[in-house]
């Protein structure tokens, strides 16, 4: 992978995923590179994003827009000094909807998609369904990709309880779609055959849960069974894109402990799996400075004489008597604040060595102390990802 | 309202990904135990977390004592539904069929509110039963808590007969008695967490009747310097950038460059990150006390420095709850 940097990935590639645990900044990381491709290749490109926080998403238009693709005005890159030679698109994940588009567009016939989309089950699944929302991300991502609107399209994935589920969501769809015991529950109940397996089944599903629920079931899936073959030839077409060669994963991560470990586990099922970890961006990472060895002896000086050593930094500084004493309790907390600091700059550095194993660019994004509200803060941020040289 | 934390049986500890929920929870659990109750704590996301800040192996559906007093024990539905059958509805040899939970795993899967029921019903009848004094749950990000907090209620106006509808009534009541029940929402004085905390905050008024017990600003920085030590800290950091960096300067025998400005870019510069971090996470946390419904407590933890994770770090949570909790 040598030689490789994300603005490469950004120019080979047509789709990039940013994976993650919650809070890593993953949705900031997708939103800059998007911003740099736009800004800098030349290229069309649209960032799909899932949870931003809000005045990130005003600036970029997202308020008013939400599921619908809308453009970032160029006059938004103003403050950043920035001339896009492409253009930056953006859209929100809002999962109710998407699931409505997808039941529109498979639904054989209009009374079908009428029946499901007024079934008061629906509602519920649709947006409560554990892997919903994973599995609209995906199947969005796929329907966009076809329609070949854009260069590049950047995904930032949900925030889910296991970063992998979106992975497998579309194979859990077919799966479940095809599964037997849906077959048998939505078989005309005469037709139904009770087996040794079944019948106690539905006598205890019965006993607990009622047979108009089960009935409310069996009516529900009885309709979205007419979209089997739709969902389950999505469900492998999206499998198929994301392994392909038009597909990269940027893996982000902070260097604290239980973030970097669902990191590891992450880079290792991809690689597991084939599929392209082209890089690992490291977020709020401390400077390097921390672990200098000299400034370490320094503040353990401060620490131990700090009150001494004020003296000739007085002096240098033209201190007032008071001022020199202020300068002396200053000191010592000075050096402990630089050796509190060092201690999680060096886990830093550890956990930096074991997480770059099998990511292909490494880069690392320092702590910003401001957040990323605008254009101009997400250019500052991807700058950083683009001139990061490769690990 | 003004239920002491700890006096409550039920705790679920809540908050956006990454922002020290299991940590919190954890030491909250500690916390119990060392006072004397006898403890469960339960995680609900098999993320395996849990066992990390005990430094046990993996947590299973039985629990198991982790510290004196202290139980833990993750999370699963289909133990849950096995143990329910076996209990509830003296089914002992159904329970035992691997199809029939395969295919409850199946409904709960397609079902909405199953699932969440079979956590919130395992949880509720330990409280029911007072096997324990205190139980403590790592719950689902704030993103998922309030459909598993309020599914008795959501179940139990979809199925409208049934042994399942019977079972929500007492457990809706157990879950609204503030005496009983709290939510315990964690967050981090930065943009995205507050943001959360304070809708999480504003659904669970509006979409549950569950208490708001308190809310955990977590990784709270100390204030470096008062208002004279600034401006001092700041005419020096001028000077020190200022002065000639000493490139090729050999190192002296104390190796120290404690007593030149030049010497000092390090520690300076540790100072100003510290400084700007704490600075950037003012405004949220004032956002944050700002937006909490009156009466509803606040309390600090500090950023750890030292270890964030192991037994330690708990023990050391656990403490500075305490501390928080007088």
């Amino acid at each position: 992978m040598a030689g490789s940097s994300i603005r490469n990935l950004a120019s080979g590639r047509e789709i990039l995923i940013s994976a993650g645990s919650g809070g890593v900044g993953k949705t900031t990381t997708a939103a800059a590179v998007a911003t740099m491709a736009a800004a800098t290749l030349g290229l069309k490109v649209l960032v799909i994003t899932v949870d931003p926080a809000r005045r990130l998403a005003n600036a970029m238009g997202l308020e008013q827009f939400g599921n619908v693709e809308s453009r970032v005005p160029d006059e938004a890159f103003q403050g950043a000094g920035v001339r896009p030679t492409g253009e930056l698109w953006a859209a929100m994940l809002d999962t109710k909807e998407s699931w409505d588009d997808l039941v529109r567009r498979h639904a054989p016939d209009a009374q079908t998609r009428d029946a499901i989309l007024a079934n008061p089950l629906y509602a519920n699944i649709s947006s409560r369904f554990v892997q919903s929302h994973d599995y609209v991300a995906m199947e969005r991502l796929y329907e966009i990709h076809s329609s070949g609107r854009y260069d590049l399209i950047v995904v930032d994935t949900p925030p889910t309880r296991n970063a992998l589920d979106f992975l497998d969501a579309p194979q859990r769809m077919a799966d479940f779609f095809s599964s037997r015991l849906l077959r048998w529950l939505i078989a005309p109940s005469r037709s139904r055959v009770l087996t040794f397996a079944s019948k106690p089944f539905y006598t205890v599903a019965d006993r607990i849960l009622g047979s108009q629920f089960l009935q409310d079931i069996a009516e529900f899936f009885i309709l979205f069974q007419t979209m089997y073959d739709g969902f389950v030839e999505r469900s492998e077409a999206v499998s198929r894109l994301l392994a392909s060669d038009d597909t990269s994963f940027i893996v982000v991560s902070t260097l604290e402990v239980s973030p970097a470990r669902e990191a590891k586990y992450f880079l290792a099922e991809l690689n597991k799996r084939n599929y392209d970890v082209g890089a690992l961006v490291l977020n709020k990472t401390l400077p390097s400075t921390l672990t200098d060895q000299a400034s370490t002896v320094t503040a353990h000086d401060l620490v131990e004489h700090g009150a001494e050593r004020a003296e000739p930094l007085g002096e240098a500084l033209g201190l007032e008597q008071d001022r020199q004493a202020l300068l002396g309790r200053m000191l010592p907390e000075l050096g402990e604040n630089f050796l509190r600091f060092q201690l999680v700059a060096g886990r830093e550095a550890e956990e930096r060595d074991r997480l770059a194993v099998g990511a292909g660019t490494v880069a690392s994004v320092p702590y910003f102390t401001e957040d990323i509200t605008d254009i101009a803060g997400l250019v500052r941020l991807g700058k950083r990802l683009w001139d990061e040289n490769p690990a | 309202m003004d239920i002491p934390l700890l006096d409550r049986r039920l705790l679920f500890v809540t908050g956006k990904g990454g922002v020290g929920k299991t940590s919190v929870a954890s030491a909250l659990a500690l916390l119990g135990a060392r006072q004397g109750k006898r403890t469960l704590v339960c995680e609900v996301d098999a993320k395996g977390n849990l066992a990390d800040f005990y430094g046990v192996g993996p947590l299973e559906f039985a629990p198991t004592e982790v510290q004196p007093n202290l139980y833990a024990m993750a999370m699963n539905t289909e133990e849950s539904l096995r143990e329910y059958l076996k209990l509830q509805l003296k089914l002992p040899l159904l329970a035992r069929l691997g199809p029939v939970a395969k295919m409850f795993d199946f409904v709960a899967t397609a079902a909405p509110g199953v699932k969440e029921i079979l956590t919130v019903g395992k949880i509720a009848y330990e409280v029911r039963e007072r096997n324990y004094d205190l139980v403590v749950v790592d719950a689902s990000a704030s993103g998922h808590v309030v459909g598993q907090l309020a599914s008795p209620v959501a179940l139990g106006e979809l199925i409208s007969v049934g042994v399942v509808q019977a079972q929500t009534a007492w457990m809706i009541d157990l879950l609204k008695d503030p005496a009983t029940t709290g939510v315990v929402v964690v967050a981090t004085p930065e943009e995205m967490p507050v943001n959360e905390t304070l809708e999480l905050v504003g659904r669970l008024g509006t979409e549950t009747e569950i208490d708001l017990a308190a809310v955990v600003a977590n990784r709270v920085l100390p204030e470096l310097f008062g208002r004279a030590e600034q401006e001092l800290f700041d005419e020096l950091a001028t000077a020190v950038r200022g002065a000639d960096q000493p490139v090729a300067q050999p190192k002296v025998a104390s190796g120290s460059g404690a007593t030149t400005l030049a010497g000092l870019d390090g520690v300076v510069e540790a100072a100003e990150l510290a400084v700007g971090l704490r600075r950037s996470r003012v405004p949220h946390l004032k956002r944050l006390r700002a937006g909490l419904p009156e009466g509803v407590p606040l309390l600090n933890l500090p950023m750890l420095f030292i270890r964030t994770h192991g037994t330690r770090a708990t023990h050391a949570i656990a403490g500075l709850l305490e501390d928080e909790l007088v």
